[in-house]
């Protein structure tokens, strides 16, 4: 069993995907216990994988026991293991806070919807376990199909936004298809490992470098990096909201994994850094992702587009992070994955319950919220903390290995867009707390003023929400133990 | 003068494959019809399925497939020596195969979305979308 | 310097963090009140306990856990520590007993809410004195900066949003913008963030690298009321007035000048100070400080905006001693932290008994109050006594080592500035005091019944006002412990 585990993986969801679409026709009720089920096995699977890597070190699962080059190989070392562990756990609370949306806002599309979500799901966990550079870009698509999908299901403007995202996305993933095929023209194979291997004596050749910067383009289309960020803003916004609490946390942080293991497996960081000269002009691009996102998020009175511009520029922090060049830089960048997944988990999830209970996202719709919510708004408050940067949560501790970063190599204009960032994210999140603390004003001292009655989303979905909150404290005290023993091997030595 | 056409002439394929590409995204960017847009994607998919199959062509081959494998010319084993060269690369036709499903998804995805619009909107016309949706 | 490790730092820090769901979830308010003075009586005691082993040398080490590779949350139990943590846990079971007559007699919403986010504020308070190393101060720091605010907005109308806006833009705002980068630029120079005797930015930067990390430090810190990063501090007077006594004369205000102080020694280094000249800058700061918030004083009508500016001034004498130099001027300014906090929430209590027993906020209003309110109108005299520096003030004794500090370091200027800025103080207090007592009966705008605030709020202050006094005749042990952090 444990050696299956890599295809345990990929192939629980699956199937459970398929028994869903039956089960579907025969008794709704039956999809969420089975998707339970299926996403359950992954998130076991996952943690026992890391568990394995960090007694092992690399696992290799060659697919149907072919060998590669010619076979697909799926190639678990210290990044992916913890990408795996974070993707299938917030998938999973994330589908056990929203059983009662998904059957509040879909009563008769229960089947398809929980289809798709584990499909999806399946996609990404793929993307990450891979070692083979088409299967990847075949699990991007599905990943990629099914979101559109998923997306596709909100109100009014949702179908609209998502054919956007479509476009968007499918030049994206067309784009790294590309990138691969000049990789495999030059290489011969499509096997990560193996092309590594063989590129080095290819280093000055220009097809390899338009390999690269086409590969890089097609990922930052697909992970919204200014100024290819157009499509995220809409697309999530009008999703409903376990589709948005899904794919808000997951999708982009798993593009970043897939940069950064292009980066450091494929075309090696020797190349990267030493051979080709781009680190400064995207370091840069990075910056003004952060201004521009946090500046935009300002603008907005709707409380999941304010989030969705958050989003964007915590992305400009981890491309950032990863093309600083050095190893405190790339230890941000991968702790920020782990990170910025649970709190864009955390945040997405309070937006999926105050629509539950107000039926609104605006921020007209958040008045008094803290005394008819309390405990949503307390965890609103702790991701508030964590996207600001305040200690002890685990936000404060990616950005003081990105801000140490910057530093040390000398990029002070990285390290100011960040502490302006956490200086609009502290005017952004306040804005929302101030209005649900104070609003309606109470008169005078508030003294005859009665209490308004709790009216608290129901406790299916409070609890992982408060699990997840209360993990962003316990991830940040852990962050040293998540460095040293996972993050350290997971970036190659040549680093500095 | 002489060298650049024997350049152009010698990566005739890619040449191709590029204008293709860029007659697609120019539908997707230009076009207002949502159609058109789609139809933009699909010649720009294509383009680079095209390229693909293009990578795996050599001069004077012949498709994939061993003819008379299991006739009398095979040794006991049943294996045939064969000259690569003889065969067109047959690994970017599979990859590709697996593209085109995938293109062809996306289309019905899009389709699918194109008809949501519609019967959202009533028209099929960017412009007319974006107005409506500002006056609301 | 002999270390030894205790938990008992940790168990200071942690006390009013456990009683925090016990107060929640408490059904009677006098158990809840109850609750609060165990766990007040609980924190000083243990505070106290430690007393004996820092008289002796000894510091106390903790650490509870290794957040970072490099910097672990650590507390270290020192002589400046230990005064800072004696003065905010004394006062805050004092402080609890005058909010129960406060919070009552006005009958106040949410109270829960308020003692818990009182306890977690003190147990913040402590973290920071306690500190061992940058990142447990900046940690607590935040921690303190959160947990007052809704201490801060408690009246949760539209005056308390704009205020909690200032509060927070000044203050988180501060201390991202500044005081974060700072940390990290010097982890990065010098590999470390422990606070040592030396300081440990010696010998890693340049002088303006130094200069500029200095300034960065004290701006960032902004808890400390620096000007031009002032205007926080009377806006936050909307608070609850006990509230303004403990956080903002004795807790979240020293909570910045201790960081600020901490930084100057431990990271810095007297010598590193010294021979880069960088002393002054911070001396002409502060002494900018001193002299302006004295002078805004003046101006003030309301009585909490009034001492709130007083408070500034007061802050920067601290600093102002530190960045002398001298030991007699550090002394002095770290005295100064002991016996300001007496003398200044004496006065925020009197502020309060009045604004209970009569309603009045301006000062304009009180005159003749004298005679309606005498115990409560003389204990604001001893307390004004004690922050102008006279005796029988405690006040006295930090001032006079400043005015000996300044001497010492051959720094006219700061002299000029101390003793005119005492001038000023002895200005804006005294003619509130006189007319208090000293009226017409036509000015009189009481009649001269005797109507004290309720027990609660009047007991509270008389007992800080006699713990001024008592500081000027037995300024041990502060006085011991300011001098053991010189050596």
């Amino acid at each position: 069993m444990n050696q299956q585990l890599p295809a345990i993986l990929i192939i629980a969801p699956l199937l459970s995907a398929l028994i869903i679409n039956i089960s579907g026709w025969v008794n709704k009720k039956l999809c969420f216990p089975i998707a339970v089920a299926g996403l359950g096995l992954a998130s076991w699977a996952s943690v026992n994988l890391l568990l394995r890597v960090l007694d092992e070190g690399v696992v290799l699962y060659r697919l149907g026991g072919w060998d590669p080059p010619m076979g697909i190989a799926y190639y678990v070392d210290h990044l992916n293991g913890l990408v795996l562990t974070v993707v299938s756990i917030v998938a999973l609370l994330n589908l056990i806070a929203n059983k009662k949306t998904i059957e509040q806002d879909f009563p008769e599309k229960t089947g398809p919807f929980y289809t798709l979500y584990v499909l999806m799901v399946t996609g990404l966990l793929g993307i990450v376990a891979t070692g083979d550079a088409f299967n990847l870009y075949v699990l991007l698509e599905i990943a990629a199909l099914t979101g559109y999908g998923l997306l596709a299901m909100g109100e009014d403007r949702a179908p609209l936004a998502t054919l956007n995202y479509l476009y968007m996305g499918t030049i994206g993933a067309c784009f790294y298809l590309l990138g691969v095929g000049y990789l495999y023209i030059v290489t011969g194979s499509l096997n990560m490992v193996d092309i590594a291997g063989i590129l080095p004596a290819l280093y000055q050749s220009k097809a390899v470098l338009a390999a690269f910067m086409i590969c890089m383009i097609g990922v930052w289309l697909k992970m919204a990096f200014f100024p290819l960020h157009a499509w995220l803003p809409n697309a999530y916004t009008y999703a409903p909201s376990a589709a948005s609490s899904l794919i808000a946390p997951l999708v982009t942080k798993v593009m970043i994994y897939v940069m950064i293991r292009l980066i450091l497996t494929v075309f090696t960081p020797e190349y990267v850094f030493s051979t080709l000269t781009v680190s400064e002009p995207i370091v840069w691009l990075a910056t003004i992702a952060i201004v521009m996102g946090s500046i935009f998020a300002l603008s907005e009175r709707n409380l999941k587009k304010m989030l969705t511009y958050v989003i964007i520029a915590e992305v400009g922090y981890m491309v950032g992070g990863a093309w600083l060049g050095n190893r405190t830089g790339m230890t941000g960048a991968i702790l920020h994955i782990v990170n910025d997944s649970l709190m864009t988990l955390c945040v997405f999830l309070v937006a999926g319950n105050i629509v539950y209970k107000v039926k609104g996202y605006a921020f007209k719709d958040l008045k008094g919220l803290f005394r008819t919510m309390p405990f949503t708004m307390g965890a609103f408050v702790i991701g508030a903390l964590s996207i600001i940067g305040v200690p002890p949560t685990c936000g404060f501790f990616s950005k003081w290995y990105l801000i140490s970063g910057a530093i040390q190599a000398g990029h002070y204009g990285f390290m100011v867009a960040l502490l302006f960032s956490s200086l609009v994210n502290v005017v952004l999140f306040f804005r929302v707390i101030e209005i649900a603390y104070y609003e309606p004003f109470a008169e005078g001292h508030g003294h005859n003023v009665l209490p308004e009655p709790m009216a608290e989303a129901p406790l299916m979905m409070l609890v992982p929400l408060l699990i997840v909150a209360a993990s962003l404290i316990v991830v940040g005290v852990y962050t040293g133990d998540i460095v040293n023993y996972i993050i350290q091997f997971a970036i190659p030595k040549e680093i500095v | 003068m002489p060298d650049i056409i024997s350049i152009i002439a010698a990566k005739y394929n890619y040449w191709m494959f590029i204008i293709l590409m860029m007659i697609g995204l120019y539908a997707m960017i230009a076009k207002n019809n949502l159609v058109k847009k789609v139809v933009g994607m699909s010649i720009f998919q294509t383009a680079i399925i095209l390229f693909y199959v293009s990578i795996g062509a050599k001069k004077g081959a012949t498709i994939p497939i061993l003819e008379h494998a299991h006739s009398e010319h095979a040794n006991a084993a049943g294996s045939h020596i064969i000259q690569s060269a003889d065969y067109v690369n047959p690994l970017p036709h599979v990859l590709m195969l697996t593209a085109i499903v995938v293109c062809v998804a996306t289309l019905g995805v899009a389709f699918a979305l194109l008809i949501r619009v519609y019967k959202r909107y009533h028209t099929l016309e960017e412009d007319e979308i974006l107005a409506q949706i500002r006056e609301k | 310097m002999e270390t030894i490790t205790s938990i008992k730092p940790f168990l200071a820090v942690l006390i009013s963090l456990a009683v925090t769901p016990v107060l929640v979830s408490s059904r009677a308010p006098n158990v809840r009140e109850a609750w609060t003075f165990v766990a007040a009586a609980a924190k000083f005691l243990i505070v106290l306990s430690m007393l004996p082993t820092i008289l002796q040398g000894t510091e106390i080490v903790y650490t509870v856990a290794e957040f970072l590779p490099g910097a672990a949350i650590k507390f270290r139990v020192d002589a400046l520590g230990m005064l800072f943590a004696l003065v905010s846990s004394f006062l805050w079971i004092i402080t609890s007993a005058y909010s129960i007559g406060y919070m009552r007699g006005l009958k106040e919403h949410s109270q829960t809410r308020y003692f818990c986010f009182f306890a977690l504020a003190l147990s913040a308070t402590i973290g920071v004195a306690f500190s061992a190393n940058l990142l447990t101060l900046y940690l607590f720091y935040e921690l303190l900066s959160l947990s007052t605010y809704p201490l801060v907005t408690h009246h949760q109308d539209k005056e308390a949003r704009s205020s909690g806006r200032k509060y927070l833009l000044y203050i988180v705002g501060g201390s991202i913008a500044f005081a974060l980068p700072a940390m990290l630029i010097s982890y990065n120079l010098a590999g470390t963030l422990e606070f040592s005797k030396y300081g440990f930015l010696a010998g890693t930067g340049s002088r303006t690298i130094m200069a500029v990390l200095l300034l960065m430090f004290i701006f960032g810190f902004t808890k400390s009321a620096i000007m031009p990063f002032h205007s926080w501090l009377p806006a936050a007077m909307v608070a609850p007035t006990p509230v303004s006594a403990l956080l903002h004369a004795v807790a979240v205000v020293k909570v910045g000048v201790f960081s600020i102080v901490r930084v100057l020694i431990g990271v810095f280094g007297v010598n590193l100070l010294l021979d880069l000249h960088l002393g002054t800058i911070v001396c002409y700061i502060a002494a900018f400080t001193v002299i302006t918030a004295s002078l805004m004083a003046l101006s003030q009508d309301g009585l909490k905006r009034r001492l709130a500016f007083s408070t500034i001034g007061q802050l920067s004498y601290i600093i102002l001693g530190v960045a002398l130099l001298s030991p007699k001027g550090m002394i002095g300014g770290m005295t100064h932290i002991a016996m300001h906090a007496f003398g200044k929430v004496t006065l925020f209590f009197c502020a309060g008994a009045i604004f209970v027993a009569t309603g009045k906020k301006n000062i304009s209003e009180m005159v003749g109050i004298g005679k309606r309110m005498p115990v409560t109108m003389t204990a604001f005299f001893i307390g004004s006594l004690s922050v102008i520096g006279l005796p029988p003030g405690g006040g006295f004794i930090s001032k006079w080592y400043l005015v000996l500090g300044t001497l010492q370091a051959d720094n006219w200027p700061m002299l000029v500035v101390l003793l005119g800025s005492s001038l000023l103080n002895a200005a804006y207090f005294l003619p509130i005091v006189y007319r208090a007592f000293f009226c017409t009966p036509e000015e009189n705008m009481f009649d001269n019944r005797v109507e004290e605030a309720p027990i609660w709020c009047v007991v509270p202050l008389v007992l800080t006002s006699l713990g001024s006094i008592g500081l000027f005749f037995y300024p041990q042990p502060f006085l011991r412990l300011a001098g053991m952090m010189i050596n």
